[in-house]
């Protein structure tokens, strides 16, 4: 079980979190059908650090930016997401 | 292929006399600095390609180079479920062509596949999962599949030890029941292909790794490796879960999340259970082995990683849910457990195709239910690069159906029952 240090809760184990995945800037409403869909489906699917979003459902309920690696499930810096609240 | 090197029960008993070696399966060669078609993965998806290649459009100048060693992935890893009765009709037949390959394939390529019809049953603890089996099994009927749905009686008679009784917290509805589903030996179908595709002249290249690709004027040109750079026209991605980071090699973004599947294997049993069992509520399927080990599978884990080791969660969960189903077995003990990488799309559909890159094509997206799909994908891939354009089987698997916005619908289908 990983363990991830979330800034409102403290140390807690995955299963409390739901992973939502790397994160993707969304494009602005005006942009075009190839910058929609490389938004909806495409993925860097990084072998490494990789910035992704979890939430934290059984907790405080607020999303988080967690770094990790993807080999070694290494877990580096939690922030909240939009600075702190 | 080669008269000497057949396997049959006259060699078998001659060589068990005489005690004379048998010949090498196939043999090493040195990296030529040129082939005509250059495969990336030794799993099941591109040995097959390989012996397809070689076989039906006689291109035999072709190198599958494989980091590991053959098998290595997924398809030394999965639980070796083969079925056809899919959710949507392109789906079906697709998968329908592999289960009618499967079945001829020992003979094919002169292996023991030990394919075994065991008939594969997914059931319903709901009625709306009743409602689609019932889906499933007319899409499945209009495609001349063998797909119906079965009730609670015909369920019991045909794997006494499932609970049936009107108490669990998952009761048994009801079905989908496929006759021809069943297993097959994962290791002997790559090995075969591997064995039959080196027969006709592909070089097989264990532990060398695909490092770049060299891209002149939109076209493959180069394909460097761990033990030295190919000159070549087509390269063929089959990595599954390393697709993204080969495709990225020729510039090419795909649609994929590698995720970690878990598996796990009990200790052998005398023959109990003969379906492929499935709960989709309960993300779990178990089968028996020839050898009598029950094993188990699951859905994928709860977030990506390229990481192959298994976690305790997994073995948990994983006795919790059998119990439900078969609470007879709860003094049975866990071998092993293990997991494999599987290359996950959003819409449960392989990616089978050209890319924007000419002479680049991907086999890939081949998630949680890729091993029964090698022997089609191999015949239709192979096809696609003697051709150049993908045939009709394939046509809606296509890189392009993401920007189209025309996605296959399999999740009702694919997302446990492998
Ligand atoms: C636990 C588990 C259970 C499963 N159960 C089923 C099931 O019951 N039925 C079913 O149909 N499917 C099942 N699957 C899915 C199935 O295993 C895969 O979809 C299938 O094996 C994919 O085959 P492949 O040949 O495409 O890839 P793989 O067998 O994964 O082969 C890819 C190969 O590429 C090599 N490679 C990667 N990068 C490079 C590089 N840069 N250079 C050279 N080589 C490279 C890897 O070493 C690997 O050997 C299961 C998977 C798992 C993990
Ligand atoms: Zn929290």
């Amino acid at each position: 079980m990983l363990v991830i240090l979330c800034p409102h809760c403290g140390p807690r184990n995955s299963d409390e979190f739901s992973f939502q995945g790397e994160i993707v800037a969304r494009p602005g409403p005006a942009s075009d059908q190839e910058t929609w869909r490389d938004y909806l489906y495409m993925r860097d699917n990084v072998a490494g650090w990789q910035t992704e979003r979890w939430f934290h459902v059984s907790g405080c309920r607020r999303f988080l930016n967690v770094e990790r690696h993807t080999v070694t499930n290494e877990i580096g810096v939690v922030t909240p997401v939009g600075g702190v609240q | 292929m080669n008269q000497k090197a057949r396997f049959s029960a006259w060699g078998l008993f001659k060589r068990g006399l005489t005690r004379s070696h048998w010949p090498r399966v196939w043999d090493h060669h040195e990296l030529r600095d040129s082939y005509d078609v250059v495969i990336v993965g030794g799993g099941v998806h591109g040995l097959a390609t390989a012996y397809y290649l070689a076989r039906n459009h006689g291109i035999t100048n072709v190198a599958v180079v494989e980091k590991s060693y053959i098998g290595s992935g997924g398809s030394g890893r999965n639980t070796a479920i083969v079925r056809s009765n899919y959710l949507t009709p392109e789906g079906s037949k697709f998968y329908d062509r592999s289960v009618e390959l499967y079945e001829h394939l020992a003979a094919d390529l002169n292996f023991n596949v030990m394919f075994e019809q065991r008939g594969h049953m997914t059931l319903a603890h709901s009625d709306s999962s009743l409602r689609t089996m019932r889906w499933r099994a007319e899409v499945n009927k209009l495609q001349g599949i063998d797909s119906s749905v079965i009730g609670p009686e015909e369920i019991k008679s045909l794997a006494p030890f499932l609970d049936t009784s009107d108490h669990p917290r998952y009761p048994i509805l009801g079905a989908l029941w496929h006759p021809p589903g069943g297993i097959v030996r994962h290791d002997a179908v790559v090995w075969g292909y591997a064995r039959a595709a080196a027969a006709l002249g592909v070089h097989i290249h264990q532990g060398t790794e695909l490092t770049g690709i060299e891209v002149e004027s939109g076209r493959v040109a180069v394909a460097q490796t761990s033990r030295g750079d190919i000159a070549t026209s087509t390269i063929v991605n089959c990595t599954a879960g390393w697709a993204s980071l080969v495709a990225k090699m020729a510039g090419v973004r795909l649609p994929i999340i590698t995720r970690p599947l878990q598996a796990a294997v009990t200790e052998p049993v005398r023959q109990f259970l003969h379906p492929v069992v499935v709960s989709g509520s309960l993300h779990t399927y178990v089968s028996q082995t020839a050898r009598g080990e029950l094993v188990f599978g699951a859905s994928v884990d709860p977030f990506a990683s390229y990481s192959t080791r298994g976690s305790l969660e997994f073995a948990t969960g994983l006795a919790t849910h059998v119990l439900e189903l078969m609470p007879a077995i709860s003094k049975m003990r866990m071998l092993r457990q293990w997991a494999g990488l599987c290359d996950m799309t959003p819409d449960f559909g392989p990616i089978i195709g050209p890319t924007p890159v000419d002479g680049f094509y991907v086999d890939v997206g081949w998630g949680t239910y890729g091993f029964k799909a090698g022997p089609v994908a191999g015949e239709s891939v192979a096809e696609m690069v003697a051709n150049g354009r993908p045939g009709s089987l394939i046509e809606p698997f296509g890189l392009e159906r993401f920007h189209a916005g025309t996605l296959t619908a399999e999740k009702g289908a694919a997302a446990v029952g492998h």
